[in-house]
């Protein structure tokens, strides 16, 4: 299954507004896309479209996630969702 | 005929019909099951039509609304149809559950998540809690929790309001708030100040009264009828006159014996500025600079904090604006200056101590205070929130001079800088009360608590000897300056907390020597006119007459029996 690594560049972490933002993206994609700590086991990876699932990940600045995706359109979803989270979307 | 007896936090004598705030929606019982007759996939395509209903109506309502209120009914909106709530309350249903028992227990495990990390998400646990509230009563076809709307005006009666609730309060059909809960400085008492609405809290029984009885509300004497009686509709009447004549206060703050005391306002920006001066306001008390910070994750830059200051001082060229530094934490946290995971936050890093975590913030502040003062006429005064020390006093004041800030203060809001009032003006300019905090602090009673309410009103004869000794301290290091040759003039001891908006205690306050009295500025007419009617005299005897009260209820009530004032005019 196609996945990557991202680190976390916002500063208040993966809530509040940078949470919202990356849920929003990651729901408009056209593959489902689940999120995870680094060292996490694969079972225990969330909904990447879920504010709450987000929230409750805790993940916050410098913290490294893994993205994952299956089926047509993964590898382009990922690379989308790998770019906001390595944005400064508390910089904008 | 029922009386209902609560504590007045706003004046205003009113006669209206009652609409009840919606009861807290119920809890679906635990173990309720599907009905035999509905199909699981059924239930859980009602459950997310109710879901995308509450969303799309949150939505709706985040488009109207703006500021704070907005960005975060904009989150909750997103929560209404988050997919973990909804697939975690859909395995519920398929297991054999009712709808509404399945999304109440989906959103209480996602609500237990979110409160056990703490910090920034545990505020948000709330938020799920009333989105789950919200789809149960969809669900149930009953009334969604909140403020009803209506075109018709009424009295808005309710447990408690809380800041979302006033967020979307409308002034122009609301015309009075009365609550079973809530304390004389909850949310509802501030909103209903600065509304100029008359309003009653902790009156216990209200709960009880039909939707749309007529009721009168004396919102000074904390009073409440249903079936109003003919007196009462004269006393509304009388109050409506009283009211408009009241309306003007000629912006000059004085006794009957021409003992000046400034009236100013407090204020939260440019907005409220220009508003408070057109109320005639002899200039601000108390700009609460964190309001222009509260809707942001970042610090704002200089450029961006010295336009907004620049804004309010313009509102009053030549007259002085007495400018609070960041005050965040307790009930303001800011994500980039306070830790949201402190046990006891209101004892814990907030108002000036943010400086000795996030140090480099205040410093900028105060060097876009100096560059906006630089800029404008304003007669700029700087003042830090939570001062407990002289050594913190005098950090403070060592912070301004270098920025290039000449009259650098202090709130008083710690019982401690109250007791060493003597040393810590020995360090700074002046000093203003903040009493909603120095009540808190003093009294030990959280200012939300609607059980605590006897605590936490300034009448408190402790917080009125604060008040006093603050006062003393001042004059104590005037005449210490002038016993070693320099002028003797002791420094100026205002009040900007609430209890500056009571005609009744600003008297009190007057008489115990405080220089100044900044409000709300709807309180402002109310404030001036009172004060013309006493000498300085009388007020000093006055303040010797509340400070000798054995409780709050005592001093406040022997001090307006002699204020006939106040009963002719409805305060």
């Amino acid at each position: 299954m196609p996945e990557r690594t991202a680190t976390v560049a916002s500063r208040s972490g993966l809530h509040a507004r940078p949470a919202a933002l990356f849920a929003e993206l990651a729901g408009e994609q056209p593959v489902d896309v689940t999120i995870a700590m680094q060292g996490q086991p694969e079972d225990e990876a969330m909904d990447a479209a879920s504010i709450l699932s987000l929230m409750t990940l805790g993940a916050a600045k410098g913290d490294v996630v893994v993205l994952r995706a299956e089926g047509d359109g993964a590898d382009a979803a990922l690379d989308a969702l790998v770019k906001l989270l390595e944005t400064d979307l508390d910089a904008e | 005929m029922q009386n209902f007896q609560g504590v007045g936090v706003s004046p205003g004598r009113i006669i209206g019909s009652v609409r009840q705030m919606p009861k807290p929606v119920s809890e679906p019982p635990s173990g309720e099951r599907l009905a035999a007759d509905v199909a699981p996939e059924d239930a859980v395509a009602r459950l997310k039509a109710a879901a995308q209903s509450v969303h799309d109506e949150l939505k709706a309502r985040a488009d109207s609304a703006s500021g704070d209120g907005k960005a975060v009914l904009e989150a909750t909106a997103l929560m209404a149809k988050d997919t973990m709530l909804l697939k975690s309350a859909g395995k519920l249903i398929n297991a054999g559950s009712s709808a509404e028992r399945a999304i109440w227990e989906a959103g209480a495990s996602v609500s237990e998540m979110l409160h056990n990390l703490g910090g920034y998400m545990a505020e948000r646990a709330t938020d799920v809690l009333d989105v789950r509230a919200r789809i149960v009563a969809e669900l149930r076809g009953v009334p969604a929790p909140g403020i009803p709307s209506s075109e018709t005006p009424f009295i808005l009666v309710a447990e408690d309001l809380a800041p979302a609730d006033t967020a979307t309060l409308n002034p122009a059909v609301v015309l009075a708030l009365v609550t079973s809960g809530g304390g004389p400085q909850s949310h509802t008492a501030i909103i209903a100040r600065s509304l100029g609405l008359p309003a009653v809290v902790a009156a216990h029984g209200v709960d009880e009264i039909a939707d749309g009885s007529e009721v009168y509300v004396d919102g000074a004497a904390g009073f409440v009828a249903l079936e109003p009686s003919d007196e009462h509709r004269a006393s509304a009447t009388a109050w409506a006159e009283t009211s408009a004549t009241l309306a003007a206060f000629d912006g000059n703050g004085t006794t009957a014996d021409g003992h000046l005391v400034p009236l100013l306002a407090n204020v939260g920006g440019a907005k409220d500025a220009v508003a408070a001066a057109g109320l005639g306001a002899q200039g601000v008390g108390l700009f609460r600079t964190e309001f222009c910070f509260l809707e942001r994750d970042t610090e704002p830059s200089v450029d961006e904090q010295a336009a907004a200051y620049k804004a309010v001082f313009d509102a009053f060229p030549g007259k002085k604006v007495v400018l609070r530094t960041l005050d965040a934490g307790a009930d303001k946290p800011l994500p980039f200056l306070t830790d949201a995971t402190e046990p006891n936050p209101a004892l814990g890093v907030r108002g000036y101590r943010t400086d000795f975590t996030t140090p480099g913030v205040l410093e900028r502040q105060l060097e876009a205070i100096a560059r906006a003062a630089s800029e404008s006429e304003a007669d700029v005064w700087v003042m830090a929130p939570m001062i407990s020390t002289a050594a913190e006093a005098g950090r403070f004041a060592s912070l301004c001079a270098a920025a290039g800030i000449k009259t650098p203060g202090v709130m008083v809001e710690v019982p401690s800088a109250a007791l060493t009032a003597a040393t810590v003006l020995r360090e700074v300019g002046f000093a203003s009360l903040g009493t909603n905090d120095l009540t808190q602090y003093a009294m030990a009673a959280d200012r939300q608590l609607g059980p605590l309410a006897e605590l936490n009103t300034p009448w408190q004869p402790a917080v009125l000897r604060l008040v006093q000794l603050t006062v003393e301290g001042a004059a104590q290091e005037g005449a210490g300056r002038e016993a070693s040759g320099g002028a003797g003039a002791a420094k100026p001891v205002g009040v900007c907390g609430e209890a500056a908006a009571d005609p009744a205690l600003a008297v009190v306050l007057t008489g115990l020597g405080v220089t100044t009295l900044s409000m709300t500025a709807r309180s402002l007419a109310a404030v001036g006119t009172v004060l013309k009617t006493v000498t300085l005299e009388q007020a000093q005897e006055l303040a010797r007459l509340a400070l000798s009260a054995p409780s709050a209820t005592e001093a406040r009530e022997w001090v307006r029996a002699k204020l006939p004032v106040l009963e002719e005019l409805g305060l």
